[in-house]
């Protein structure tokens, strides 16, 4: 077992940095924004996050995942707390992050600026195609394989895509 | 005087505002459970892929914030009874034991979450008429003196926007749509409206003295009566002229329905108890 009292907070965040969410592993959950805190003291390894959506699956396999990632450097007491205020928002999600998600064929959130709106049949906003990078796309459906993606469709090179909503 | 909470076997009486707190998380968990499971019905059956996906959505949102509901009410309802009960013979409550341990009299869900899923027409002004409820209500209390409702209601709120966006465009689309998909959303109309008026209606542990917890609904009935009208106004459907509104489902006494719902999610639980994944 290691000492808590030698290891560093930039340590820990670099080992959350391998862990992945597991229905987009091409993100680590820093990239998502997902972990708020970390406290290290003589006895215990606190690690704070917020779930993307309430309905998440992947949010229990995570906590499994921190633990085991701290466990596997012989970190001992490391604990996982989820809190839910305040909420999370795409807008936490990492540069990197973004750009990690569009070489995987994504489209990464836009600004969250007009998510909130309860304008009826509004135009969907303008999201850039993460094959060929064209803004002529048209929304197929608000909801799409899993609750953070929503389906569309690239008009110029008629590849389908997911689009990381924003949220 | 405290009313009596009875989960599983367990019956004590607790003291009023703890109480009435853990009958409301309840209450709200409740309505987010069953609508979630009714709409799970429709996962691999929805009239298109795009719109089965919708759906299934919505329904694991709504799972997502029964989750969160019931782990709340299950720490305060462990925490008034420590003291009255030895847990190593009466194990504690969980999200499980609340979800799947009580009975349909236990349940304090409004009688329109329960209803059959009916056609796709049925389906969506359900949610409709619900998801408003529920933006109106997280809305406010986002604000509530009560920290963990409140930040359930700030987590929960984005979604639920997007339920009501949805579910209004499908109720709009059917309405002013073809002959025949205006005269079924006609008849769902027809055949929902009397179940509305529960979801607005304060039940007992909706009354506050002091109002700082628990929203107060007639503080969100007007929104929630004008955005749908609006809604189905444009959509050409009329609101019947009958003005009877069935309730019961905040006290327990629920239509035949519910008992078929929670035998069917309640059936693993009981025959096996404490089965895992
Ligand atoms: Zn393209």
């Amino acid at each position: 077992m290691v000492s808590t009292s030698t290891i560093s907070k930039e340590y820990v965040y670099g080992l959350l940095a391998e862990v992945v969410d597991p229905e987009v592993p091409v993100l680590s959950i820093i990239d998502l924004g997902i972990v708020r805190e970390v406290f290290i003291s003589d006895d215990k390894t606190e690690i704070v996050i917020t779930p993307t959506y309430s309905g998440c699956p992947a949010m229990q396999r995570i906590e499994w995942d921190i633990k085991t990632a701290l466990l596997e450097k012989g970190i001992t007491n490391a604990s996982v707390k989820t809190i839910l205020s305040p909420a999370w928002t795409t807008d936490w999600m990492t540069k990197e992050g973004k750009e990690k998600l569009k070489a995987y064929g994504i489209a990464p959130p836009n600004p969250t600026a007009s998510v909130c709106s309860t304008d009826l049949f509004a135009a969907a906003e303008a999201v850039q195609c993460p094959h060929c990078s064209s803004y002529h796309t048209i929304r197929v459906s608000e909801f799409g394989s899993t609750a953070c993606k929503s389906l569309f469709k690239c008009s110029d090179c008629q590849e389908p895509f997911d689009y990381f909503k924003c949220h | 005087m405290a009313t009596e909470i009875s989960i599983g076997n367990l019956t004590q009486p607790i003291n009023e505002s703890t109480d009435q707190l853990i009958l409301y998380t309840l209450h709200l968990a409740d309505n987010a459970l069953i609508l979630g499971q009714r709409n799970a019905e429709w996962t691999g059956h929805g009239p298109v892929l795009e719109q089965d996906i919708a759906i299934s959505n919505i329904a694991l949102d709504l799972i997502g914030q029964a989750r969160m509901l019931y782990q709340y009410a299950a720490t305060l309802i462990n925490q008034a009874t420590n003291q009255l009960i030895n847990h190593s013979t009466n194990p504690a409550h969980t999200e499980d034991t609340l979800a799947f341990f009580r009975t349909g009299a236990e349940y304090k869900n409004c009688l329109l979450v329960e209803l059959p899923r009916g056609d796709w027409g049925v389906t969506v002004l359900r949610q409709f008429f619900f998801s408003t409820y529920q933006y109106f209500l997280y809305h406010e209390l986002k604000n509530s003196a009560d920290e963990t409702l409140a930040a359930i209601a700030e987590k929960s709120f984005k979604e639920v926007t997007y339920h009501m966006r949805w579910s209004a465009e499908w109720v709009i689309r059917l309405g002013d749509g073809t002959e025949e998909s205006h005269d079924r959303m006609q008849k769902a109309l027809d055949q929902l409206w009397a179940y509305t008026g529960e979801l607005l209606t304060p039940g007992d542990f909706e009354t506050e003295p002091d109002g700082k917890i628990v929203v107060d609904l007639r503080s969100i009935k007007v929104a929630w009566t004008n955005k749908i009208q609006e809604v189905l106004s444009t959509a050409t459907l009329q609101i019947p002229e009958n003005k009877w509104q069935q309730s019961g489902g905040k006290q327990g006494r629920h239509t035949e329905h519910l008992g078929y719902i929670l035998s069917e999610m309640q059936y693993l639980q009981r025959t096996y108890p404490n089965a895992q994944w």
